[in-house]
């Protein structure tokens, strides 16, 4: 197979492939229509505030990134070799950004991300597991890495619901934890995987389209109506909009918190996987700072960092965004340093659009 | 009781007049006069609701007055801000007290006016500037270098006072000091109250115990639905029925739905049995039948609300059982009593009981999301239709389900939390406070959708501060004093001075 082309298809694409970049691009966004609308700047705000707004305003800052690329790099950013390795790299992140939309939406923050997906890729790529899976099936990776991925999620959601351990200490110790872990585990090696049913199962294509990208696509699609039309949804915007009314109206709110971190945890375990079949290793050094990408393109997409409103078309838009971004400035050959300056950029100028736009609409 | 030995030679030190102040629908203060002189304590009197607490915050500058004219010292001053009116020589206590416990005595007492040179602390300095303010407060024996969060409520009180006198306070705003204090402790406050006056300061003394008022008072200014009815009576020449009589009486008469015959009540439907939470309530115990609203008055801070806490669920009792129905409720799981049918209205409706950037019928359906959903998956047009329904009924304004609720007036979100329970089709509401930030019209609407679910058969439970309120929409009525029940009758066989009698300590033989 040249499944493993996925990480070398794009010259370009190897170096953002470690660091798939989830920034914000929305300010850019954001600040398009105003522009555009020149004088009618009152109504560009009207429907920025909408949520079909918000969400035309990520679509305008992809749409111009892409003109950038184009403009800038030319066919060598509009190939569809290297369309593709942008949505490969994305849907790692974007698995688990949708994953913080929950916790974020639901008041919490979850700093373990990264480290959790390093111990389920470790975890599920060891020896033992490797030789399990030869023998068994090679499901029993997957069963490896949801298992980890759910555990230290529940971890983190019963210290914080039933220990009372802010969710920040309490994620920042698991991120601590989870990757010590998965170097003890490792022996700090990276461990390459030898189950070609799992390479061939993850890294396949369906008409023409990654496996990987279906992976994405279908747990954005099941975070979206899980989010949108269901209780757990309706509980979660409840629990994050204002815990207190939410426990005072009947919702077990330190259950559906532990919930929450468990729906994370899980959705680490996922992207541990792709990444795993992606790199076709398991290393403590996979996700290494996953959670500011991830919590990044959550807030850029328009969730609201203090909890009670979340999008998921947003979180996609703004793991796209950054993915994209990263893309073209690797094919422009620009350093991952200057990369990171235009992100923070773009995160703050996004936050105080965010944040003009919600005072207007409270007033 | 002290006499004023300056008062024959000066005016007086504060003179406020006409003061007015609006909120949004309410007029907090529709004309306020008061008048302090150096060296005496004046005593503030008037129910929950008079405008004690928002003139008082008038006189710090927390609120800025809508008209009216301060007099201070002979001149006319207008207090912008906490600092201004701090540097003139007002310094309040509140209540809560506002110290920081993990700092010492010292820091505390200089907090904001550091003893310091070059921006170097000097705690030695601080040290002994604090033991003399202490002293002079006759408390030389609480430590400067203590933190403050290791001394007991009456001695952080005393710390609180000292800060004021770092100011050079000439007057001195009490409100309620003596709640957290014991016997002795009071003694020990007037002794302090007595030092300073002494010295020529002024004091404003706020408290419900009109025993108090006896002991410590000089002069009585008494308020009543934001105005002044009674000012500058000498304590020892006012009895204290006057004094009751000038608190009750209601400029504004709310309409009540008629009440039904008291022999017209079903079953019990929620029983209450020896509940407590240590330290704020102890063996309540209460029934109230179908069909039958009962009412607890009480001051705020009395445990009426630990109680509807306690009763939902929100809160552990430390002893006591609660039945709905016969059947016993697991005791502080919310979402138990829920299912078993009680319904609690808080008292903050919108830190409490609403998610205010939410859509209206999100806050209905809240609680009721089993109903619409279908393995897990929620059916948003049954959702909206009912809610739709629920807020015609109740003729919520502005209509439209979708609107967040935080653009709804007080009265429309209140009904937005009835009806959250009326949707749940409960058999227990608890309602705390159900009229709070209401205006006038939509009060009556309120009362009248209360009664009517009454006579659907539902058990309810009112708390409100409003003596009237309590008295004109219950049926029976239980007084609650310092976390005892200490009352129980009809309403039909109260009055309101009555009440407030018995809610104020019994002063009245």
């Amino acid at each position: 197979m040249n499944e493993s082309s996925t990480g070398l298809s794009a010259p370009g694409a190897a170096a953002p492939a470690e660091t798939p970049s989830t920034e914000p691009a929305v300010p850019v966004t954001a600040a398009e229509p105003n522009g555009t609308a020149g004088g009618r700047a009152l109504a560009g705000m009207a429907v920025l505030r909408s949520s079909a707004g918000r969400n035309l305003g990520l679509v305008v800052a992809l749409g111009l990134l892409c003109v950038v690329g184009v403009v800038t790099a030319g066919d060598r950013f509009a190939d569809v070799d290297n369309i593709l390795t942008i949505l490969r790299l994305a849907a790692t992140i974007g698995v688990v950004s949708i994953g913080m939309t929950f916790v974020i939406t639901g008041g919490g923050i979850d700093l373990s991300v990264g480290a959790i997906l390093a111990l389920a890729s470790v975890w599920s790529t060891t020896l033992a597991t490797q030789a399990m899976a030869n023998d068994v099936h090679w499901l029993v990776m997957v069963v490896a890495a949801l298992a980890v991925g759910a555990g230290c999620g529940l971890v983190n959601g019963l210290l914080i619901a039933y220990g009372g351990v802010v969710p920040f200490i309490a994620t920042l110790a698991m991120l601590a934890s989870a990757r010590g872990l998965a170097e003890i585990l490792s022996d700090r090696r990276t461990q390459i995987i030898n189950v070609p049913a799992f390479r061939e199962a993850f890294n396949g294509e369906v008409l023409g389209i990654p496996v990987l990208v279906l992976i994405f696509v279908l747990v954005a699609v099941v975070g979206w109506i899980v989010l949108n039309r269901t209780t757990f949804g309706r509980r979660t915007l409840a629990v994050g909009g204002n815990p207190e009314a939410a426990r005072l109206a009947g919702i077990r709110v330190q259950r559906h918190t532990v919930m929450l971190y468990v729906v994370v945890g899980l959705c680490c375990g996922i992207a541990a996987l792709m990444l795993v079949a992606r790199t076709t290793t398991g290393s403590s050094t996979h996700g290494t700072l996953y959670e500011l990408d991830a919590i990044a393109a959550v807030v850029i997409g328009g969730t609201l960092l203090s909890g009670g409103r979340g999008t998921i078309v947003g979180t996609v838009f703004g793991v796209l965004i950054f993915t994209t971004l990263s893309n073209v400035f690797t094919l422009n050959n620009l350093s991952i340093s200057v990369q990171s300056v235009v992100k923070g950029l773009i995160i703050v100028v996004a936050v105080l659009l965010q944040q003009r736009l919600a005072s207007r609409s409270k007033t | 009781m002290t006499t004023q030995t300056h008062e024959a030679a000066e005016g007086p030190l504060l003179s406020m007049h006409g003061i007015i102040k609006k909120f949004p629908g309410v007029l907090a203060l529709g004309g306020v006069d008061l008048e302090v002189r150096a060296g005496e304590v004046h005593c503030l009197l008037g129910q929950n609701g008079a405008g004690k607490s928002t003139l008082i915050k008038v006189l710090s500058a927390a609120y800025q007055p809508d008209g009216g004219t301060i007099v201070w010292d002979g001149g006319t001053v207008s207090l912008t801000t906490p600092v201004a009116a701090m540097g003139l020589g007002i310094s309040t206590i509140y209540q809560e007290l506002d110290l920081v416990a993990d700092l010492t005595v010292a820091e505390n007492i200089f907090l904001g006016h550091e003893v310091s040179r070059g921006g170097f602390s000097r705690r030695s300095h601080a040290n002994a500037q604090a033991r003399a303010l202490l002293e002079r407060l006759g408390h030389g024996e609480i430590s400067p270098t203590r933190p403050v969060g290791t001394l007991s409520p009456a001695a952080q009180q005393v710390v609180s006072m000292a800060r004021a006198l770092s100011h050079r306070t000439r007057l001195l705003i009490l409100d309620e000091p003596s709640a957290v204090l014991d016997q002795e402790e009071v003694r020990n406050l007037f002794r302090v109250i007595r030092n300073l006056t002494a010295e020529g300061v002024a004091v404003i003394y706020i408290s419900h115990r009109l025993e108090e008022i006896r002991q410590i008072g000089d002069r009585i200014t008494v308020l009543k639905d934001g105005r002044t009815v009674a000012t500058g009576l000498q304590v020892e020449d006012t009895p204290t029925q006057d004094l009751i009589q000038l608190m009750t009486g209601r400029s504004i008469e709310y309409v009540f739905p008629p009440r039904r015959p008291a022999d017209d009540f079903g079953d019990p439907v929620l029983e209450v049995r020896g509940l407590s939470v240590s330290g704020v309530f102890s063996t309540v115990d209460l029934t109230v039948h179908a069909g039958e609203i009962v009412g607890l008055a009480g001051l705020v801070g009395a445990g009426r609300s630990e109680i509807l806490e306690a009763i939902y669920g929100a809160r552990r009792p430390s002893t006591g059982t609660v039945s709905v129905a016969g059947r016993r409720l697991r005791s502080g799981a919310v979402a138990a009593s829920v299912r078993a049918g009680v319904g609690l209205c808080p008292e903050e409706r919108k830190s409490q009981g609403l998610l205010l950037d939410h859509p209206v019928f999100h806050n209905i359906t809240v609680s009721t999301l089993a109903r619409f959903s279908r393995g897990g998956f929620l059916n948003g047009a049954a959702e909206r239709a009912e809610a739709e329904q629920l807020t015609t009924a109740l003729d919520v304004r502005p209509a439209g389900v979708n609107r967040p609720v935080r653009n709804l007036s007080g009265g429309n979100q209140q009904k937005v939390v009835l009806a959250r329970w009326l949707m749940r089709e409960c058999r227990v509401l608890l309602l705390d406070e159900p009229t709070r930030g209401v205006d006038v019209g939509a009060r009556t609407e309120i009362y009248t959708l209360i009664r009517s679910l009454a006579d659907k058969g539902v058990a309810i439970v009112v708390v409100s501060s409003e003596i009237e309120e309590v008295l004109g929409l219950a049926d029976r009525v239980l007084t609650v004093r310092e976390g005892v029940v200490v009352h129980e009758a009809p309403a039909t066989e109260l009055d309101e001075s009555r009440v407030l009698d018995l809610v104020m300590e019994g002063s009245v033989a």
